[in-house]
């Protein structure tokens, strides 16, 4: 089996008496769709904050292709080829949809110290940024103010910002929320044609999406986890059954 | 899309440029005008270089007079030691702004908001009581310069010359703060005036990215402090006062936060109600203030955004 890229070694956090994340170890396999599964406050978004570094674990590792990120900061991380979409939709409103992902391709390629040249003159940024808008289909609205973009088109920006920095993994929040059916179907497929490129860390309550895309699932609740194993064993599994997916699923 | 942006800045610089050579030609210009436009070039500078970090970065610093001040202040401190070329004074006075807001700066980006307002208002207040307390350079009262800050010799802040200096600097400071904001660093800073998180997301080090914005910002402050000086051949505390640094905030606002031109807009309308209004009634910020309301109220984006978006 290939090294994996993301390794999460016996993680703990707590906020006051209250176990968040309560010994939390995963694997994350090259070229996979790993889901993290659970109810409500089973601790999800406080795992990708910690896989992030937005959060410090109280005990545990974070492994980034074998090297220890655990104490670096979010932009180092993401340095490392870390990328991230937010559970609330996050791009930069006052930007064009080509200016989100043209920086988000500058911010791979070099230093933001760089005083001279006009931003918008980079060719290889643009080109960069175009192509990527393209392969999320938001090609024809590269040219809008990102804060214009329906809510569906803003996670589709997104979801072009992450890819567009060549990130070894990415840690999708809830990318589906709030999607209509037409644009979940598509997004789903976008995501599995990604699989190829980098892993995916998908947290998601979509169910159907979940077992479509997901090559592992862990399966959280109380911020332990409680199963964990390929998508036919996890729907099999009578524990996860009861904790979250019910009995008719 | 550059024609319509250029057309505002560039008729503002225009208009400058003519008051003293319509003055020069015989129109009936009066000696005082010359000397309040000047004076508004001055707090342009320092109006526009706050632009970058609160208009462009998002960053509401409450102490952009201390930069000002130590301008200022480089200026009187390095004339008592008979020190006047420009080519001593400038270099001196950007450096020790930049290390000032180097220091502070990296305190202060540990705070957002309104901490961020409160902790850069007491640094500055801390210049200002520095200043008072140098009795050396008579305290409270302030010291007079024994003579102008030369350029290798060249009395290029006197008479006429003072106002055409000041001018091609204004010039000068736009081009640069201009390029600054349309680079690579300029979006990225505006980015994370919109989104910081993201930005990090992207592995961009927000707070370096600040920290050297303030850094320009301050050293750029500094140049229109020695202005200051040799315009009022004086320096006091005065100058690091928390209203001076409340002033300037007021010109970028009501100028158009981001547009820089606007910065200059600003400090021509607040320098006029202070010269103003400040002749007919001491209590004239209480017009000011209200018309100050209603111009947020009214123009969001300020007088450069009359009639245009924020670009």
């Amino acid at each position: 089996m290939a090294d994996p890229v993301l390794e999460l070694d016996g993680l703990h956090k707590h906020f006051g008496a209250l176990k968040v994340t309560d010994d939390v170890s995963l694997t994350v396999r090259p070229g996979t769709v790993h889901a993290i599964i659970g109810p409500n406050g089973a601790g999800k978004t406080t795992l990708i904050n910690q896989i992030f570094g937005a959060l410090r674990p109280d005990a545990g590792r974070v492994l980034l292709c074998g090297r220890d990120v655990t104490r670096l900061a979010p932009h180092r991380r993401a340095r490392l080829g870390l990328a991230r979409s937010f559970q609330i939709t996050s791009v930069l409103p006052a930007f064009t949809a080509l200016e989100n992902v043209a920086l988000a391709v500058q911010a791979r390629s070099g230093s933001p110290f760089r005083f001279f040249r006009a931003a918008d003159g980079d060719a290889h940024a643009n080109r960069a940024a175009l192509d990527t808008l393209d392969r999320v289909g938001l090609a024809p609205r590269s040219t809008v103010l990102a804060g214009s973009l329906s809510h569906g088109e803003k996670r589709q920006l997104e979801l072009a910002m992450a890819l567009a920095s060549q990130p070894l993994v990415m840690l999708l929040d809830e990318p589906l929320a709030g999607a209509g059916p037409e644009e979940t179907a598509r997004l789903i497929t976008l995501l599995g044609g990604l699989r190829a490129q980098c892993a995916i860390v998908l947290v998601e309550h979509d169910m159907d999406a979940v077992f479509q895309l997901a090559d592992d699932i862990t399966v959280l609740a109380l911020g332990r986890v409680i199963a964990h194993g390929p998508p036919a064993s996890i729907r099999a599994d009578t524990a996860v059954r009861a904790a979250y997916l019910g009995e008719d699923f | 899309m550059t024609g319509r942006r250029l057309f505002v800045p560039l008729a503002i610089f225009a208009v400058l440029a003519a008051i003293p050579l319509l003055r020069a030609l015989g129109v009936p210009i009066g000696g005082s005008v010359v000397l309040i436009a000047g004076r508004i070039m001055i707090f342009a500078i320092a109006a526009m270089s706050l632009d970058l970090i609160l208009g462009v970065g998002g960053l509401p610093s409450f102490g952009h007079a201390a930069p000002l001040a130590i301008g200022a202040y480089a200026v009187a401190m390095l004339d008592a030691a008979d020190r006047n070329d420009a080519l001593v004074v400038v270099p001196a006075a950007m450096a020790a702004a930049g290390v000032f807001a180097l220091a502070t700066g990296a305190v202060a980006l540990r705070t957002r908001g309104i901490n961020f307002i409160m902790i850069t208002l007491a640094f500055a207040q801390m210049v200002y009581f520095t200043a008072a307390s140098l009795s050396d350079y008579g305290g409270d009262d302030g010291v007079t310069l024994s003579e102008r800050t030369a350029f290798a010799g060249l009395r290029l802040l006197e008479g006429r010359n003072f106002y055409w200096t000041t001018l091609a600097l204004l010039f000068g400071v736009w081009l640069l703060l201009r390029m600054i904001v349309r680079s690579r660093f300029g979006r990225v800073l505006a980015a994370i005036r919109q989104n910081r998180a993201r930005v990090q997301a992207l592995g961009i080090n927000a707070t370096a990215v600040e920290l050297v914005a303030l850094v320009i910002a301050a050293m750029i402050c500094a140049l229109a402090g020695v202005l200051l000086a040799n315009d009022a051949e004086f320096v006091s505390p005065a100058y690091t006062a928390w209203g001076r640094s409340a002033g300037l905030m007021v010109m970028v606002i009501l100028g158009g936060l981001g547009t820089l031109h606007g910065a200059i807009l600003g400090a021509a309308i607040v320098v006029l109600f202070e010269e103003g209004l400040g002749r007919v009634t001491p209590h004239w910020p209480l017009v000011f203030g209200p018309l100050m309301v209603m111009a947020v109220l009214f123009f969001r984006n300020g007088i450069a955004g009359i009639g245009g978006r924020r670009g």
